[in-house]
C-alpha cells in the first residue's frame, strides 16, 4: 500500500535537528527541544506500528517513479517496531543526556548530532534500496563520528581514531559488495534483487559478495575476528553516548544482515555455516572477554559483542522459530544495552568512579536505585521471567530443530558467563563494603545536583526498566509480533509484491 | 580498456590495503582515500563502459537511443565520492588532532587503555 507519511518519523528527527542548530548556546532550550522533538517521534513511532500492524505492508518511492527505478521506503512490521524500539530508547538517551551533561560540554554540538544519528538509524529501517542504505549508513557513522570525538581528550581520540578506520573500512567493503551486486543483476532495488538474484547463473559469485556484505556488516555489528574496535572505544565517550551507541548502533547491522540474508542472499550452506561458526565464536569469545573486565563500561561493551552472538545464532540456524528469536533478543537487547551505559553514568555520578575495584557499599546507600538497576541487569542475564529468558528459549527451541548442538552450548556458555560477570558488578558495586572514592576537583557528585537533573538520570532507567518488564510479562504478545516478523524475513513474497506491484 | 581498468582497480585495492596495515598514521588515511577511490572505480568500471553514447534522450525522441551509457553507477559514484570525501576530511582532521594530543604517528603506540587512569 501506498503512503507517504511513512517518511514522518526520518522527518521529526530532521525537523528537530535543524531546529536544534539554531538553539546555538541556549542550552536549556536545546534540552526541552531535544526531549520533546523525540516524545513526538516516540509517539509517531507507535501510531505508525499500529497502523502497520494493521494494515500491513506501507511502501513510498522516492519522485514517484516506480518501484525498481525510484528509491523505495518500505515499513513493515519488523521496520516499524524496529523503529518503535528505537524511538523509546532514543527518548530515554535524549532525557538522560539533558540531565547528565554538563553545561560546559553540551554547549557544543550534541543534541543536533544526536538527532542526526536517529535520523540515520530509522532511514536505515525503512530504506528499501540498497544504495540508500548506504547512504543511512554513511549518515550514521559521520554523525557517531562527530559523537564519539566529542569534548575531545586523549583517550577519547585514540578510542576514536580505532572506531573511525574500522567503520570506513566497513563501508568501503560494503560499496564493494554493492558494486558487485549491481554488475550481478543490473538492480540495487532490495525487493527487485529478491528476484533477480533468484535468477544469476554464477552462484560462487553471488556467495562471495554476499560474504562482502557479511564482513562489511560485521564490522558494523562487531561479531567474531571483527570486533576489536569496540571495546577499545565505546567506554571512552560520555555515558549518554555510550548508551545510544551501544543500544542501537551495532543493531542497526544484526536488523540489516536480518533484512538482506533473508530477502535476496538465500544462505547456501556454505554461507549458513560461516555465520554459525562466527556466531558460536562471538558468543565465547564476547563473554571470556567480559569476564576478566575491572571497568563497569569495559565489561558492558565486551557483553554486547557477546550477546551479538545470539542474534547471529538464529540466522545461522535460519527457522522461522530461530529468526522469531533473534528478533525477540534484538527487542530486549536495544533496550537493555542502552539502560546498562546510563546505568554506568549514573553510578559514576554518584560514586565517581567506573572500576570495579573502587566501587562499593551501593546497596547500603541507595537501596531504591539498587532495586531500579537490578532489573535491566537481571534482564540481561535472562533470568526467568525476565525478557532475556524468552527469546533464548526459542533460540534453544530453534536449536534442537535443527540439531546445531555447538550452538545451543555457545549459547548456554555464554548465558552462564554474563550471569557470572554481572554476578561480579553485583558483588563488587553492590554488596562489597563501601570503598570511599575521592573525586576529582570540579566533580558534581549526584546529591549536589539539581531536583530536575536528578530525574533526568533516574527517569529514562527506570522508563527503559519498565519497558524491559513489558518485554517479559507481555513475552506473549511480544512473541506473536516477532513470530511474525520472522514469517515475513522467511517468506519475503508480500514484501516483493507490496513493493514492486503497486496498482491502489 | 577494461582490463587495464580492471587491473587498476586490483592494485588500487591491493596498495590500499598494504598501507592500512602500515604502522603509519598518515599511510593509513592515504590507504583509505586509495580503497574508496577503488570503490568507485569499480563501480564505474562493473557498470559497463559505453564509450561516446550519454544516456540523454535526443531531441524529438522519447526513448534512448539503442546504446547508451548506464547512467545509475554515475549517480551512485558521485553520491559515494562526496560521502567519501566528507569522511576522509574528516579522518585526516582526526588524526591531526590525535597527533597534537598525543604526539602519535605511530600506531603501535596506541594502548589497549588497560591502565588505571580514573
Amino acid at each position: 500500500m501506498t503512503d507517504h507519511s511513512i517518511l514522518i518519523p526520518i522527518l521529526i528527527q530532521l525537523t528537530t535537528a535543524l531546529l536544534l542548530l539554531f538553539m546555538w548556546n541556549r542550552i536549556h532550550l536545546q534540552r526541552r527541544a531535544s526531549v520533546i522533538g523525540n516524545a513526538i517521534g516516540l509517539a509517531y513511532a507507535i501510531y505508525l506500528f499500529q497502523k502497520v500492524y494493521h494494515q500491513g505492508i506501507l511502501v513510498t518511492q522516492g519522485g514517484g517513479w516506480e518501484a525498481p527505478y525510484g528509491i523505495t521506503f518500505a515499513a513493515d512490521l519488523f521496520s516499524a517496531s524496529m523503529i518503535l524500539i528505537a524511538s523509546a530508547s532514543g527518548l530515554a538517551v535524549s532525557i538522560f543526556a539533558a540531565g547528565s551533561m554538563s553545561k560546559r560540554r553540551s554547549m557544543f554540538v550534541f543534541f543536533p548530532i544526536f538527532h542526526f544519528l536517529l535520523m540515520g538509524i530509522i532511514g536505515s529501517f525503512l530504506a528499501g534500496d540498497l544504495f540508500n542504505l548506504y547512504v543511512w549508513f554513511e549518515l550514521i557513522i559521520i554523525a557517531s563520528f562527530g559523537l564519539i570525538t566529542f569534548g575531545g581528550g586523549k583517550r577519547q581520540l585514540e578510542g576514536a581514531l580505532k572506531y573511525v578506520t574500522l567503520n570506513l573500512l566497513a563501508s568501503i567493503l560494503f560499496i564493494t559488495g554493492i558494486a558487485f551486486l549491481y554488475g550481478l543483476t543490473g538492480t540495487l532495488n532490495m525487493a527487485d534483487l529478491a528476484l533477480k538474484t533468484a535468477e544469476v547463473e554464477n552462484k560462487n559469485l553471488l556467495t562471495i559478495t554476499a560474504l562482502f556484505f557479511f564482513v562489511g556488516l560485521g564490522i558494523k555489528t562487531a561479531v567474531f575476528p571483527l570486533y576489536f574496535w569496540l571495546p577499545a572505544s565505546y567506554h571512552t565517550p560520555l555515558s549518554a553516548i555510550s548508551a545510544i551507541f551501544g543500544g542501537l548502533l551495532t543493531k542497526v547491522g544484526v536488523y540489516t544482515m536480518l533484512r538482506i540474508f533473508s530477502l535476496f542472499f538465500l544462505p547456501d550452506p556454505f554461507v549458513s555455516n560461516v555465520i554459525t561458526v562466527v556466531a558460536i565464536f562471538t558468543l565465547i569469545a564476547g563473554a571470556m572477554g567480559a569476564m576478566i573486565q575491572n571497568d563497569l563500561r569495559k565489561l558492558f561493551s565486551w557483553l554486547i559483542v557477546c550477546h551479538i552472538g545470539f542474534m547471529i545464532a538464529g540466522l545461522g540456524m535460519y527457522t522461522t522459530i530461530a529468526i522469531a528469536g533473534a528478533v525477540f533478543y534484538l527487542f530486549h537487547d536495544i533496550i537493555v544495552k542502552t539502560n546498562l551505559f546510563m546505568i554506568s553514568g549514573l553510578i559514576h555520578r554518584i560514586t565517581g568512579s567506573f572500576k570495579l575495584k573502587k566501587l562499593g557499599g551501593f546497596y547500603a546507600h541507595y537501596p531504591s536505585k539498587t532495586l531500579l538497576i537490578a532489573i535491566p541487569l537481571f534482564s540481561l542475564v535472562g533470568i526467568p521471567p525476565l525478557s532475556g529468558f524468552w527469546p533464548k528459549l526459542l533460540l534453544i527451541n530453534g536449536g534442537l530443530d535443527t540439531g546445531s548442538y555447538w550452538l545451543i552450548a555457545s549459547i548456554l556458555v555464554a548465558s552462564f558467563i554474563t550471569l557470572f560477570a554481572i554476578g561480579k558488578v553485583w558483588i563488587e558495586v553492590f554488596w562489597k563494603k563501601g570503598a570511599t572514592v575521592t573525586p576529582k576537583k570540579h566533580f558534581v557528585t549526584f546529591s549536589e545536583l539539581r531536583y530536575i537533573h536528578k530525574v533526568g538520570f533516574v527517569l529514562p532507567i527506570a522508563a527503559l526498566g519498565a519497558i524491559s518488564l513489558f518485554l517479559a510479562f507481555g513475552a506473549g504478545w511480544v512473541y506473536t509480533v516477532s513470530e511474525q516478523i520472522a514469517q515475513e524475513l522467511m517468506n519475503p513474497e508480500s514484501y516483493i509484491e507490496a513493493i514492486l506491484n503497486q496498482n491502489n | 580498456m577494461v582490463i587495464l581498468l580492471a587491473m587498476m582497480v586490483g592494485l588500487m585495492y591491493a596498495a590500499g590495503i598494504y598501507l592500512v596495515l602500515r604502522r603509519s598514521l598518515v599511510k593509513l588515511i592515504i590507504g583509505l582515500i586509495l580503497l574508496g577511490n577503488a570503490a568507485n572505480l569499480l563501480i564505474f568500471l562493473i557498470g559497463g563502459i559505453t564509450r561516446g553514447e550519454p544516456p540523454v534522450i535526443g531531441e524529438g525522441e522519447f526513448t534512448l537511443g539503442e546504446i547508451y551509457a548506464d547512467p545509475l553507477p554515475q549517480a551512485l559514484i558521485l553520491t559515494a565520492i562526496v560521502i567519501g570525501f566528507g569522511l576522509q576530511a574528516f579522518a585526516m582532521v582526526l588524526l591531526e588532532q590525535e597527533y597534537r594530543e598525543a604526539g602519535v604517528t605511530d600506531l603501535d603506540s596506541l594502548k589497549d587503555e588497560d591502565t588505571d587512569d580514573q
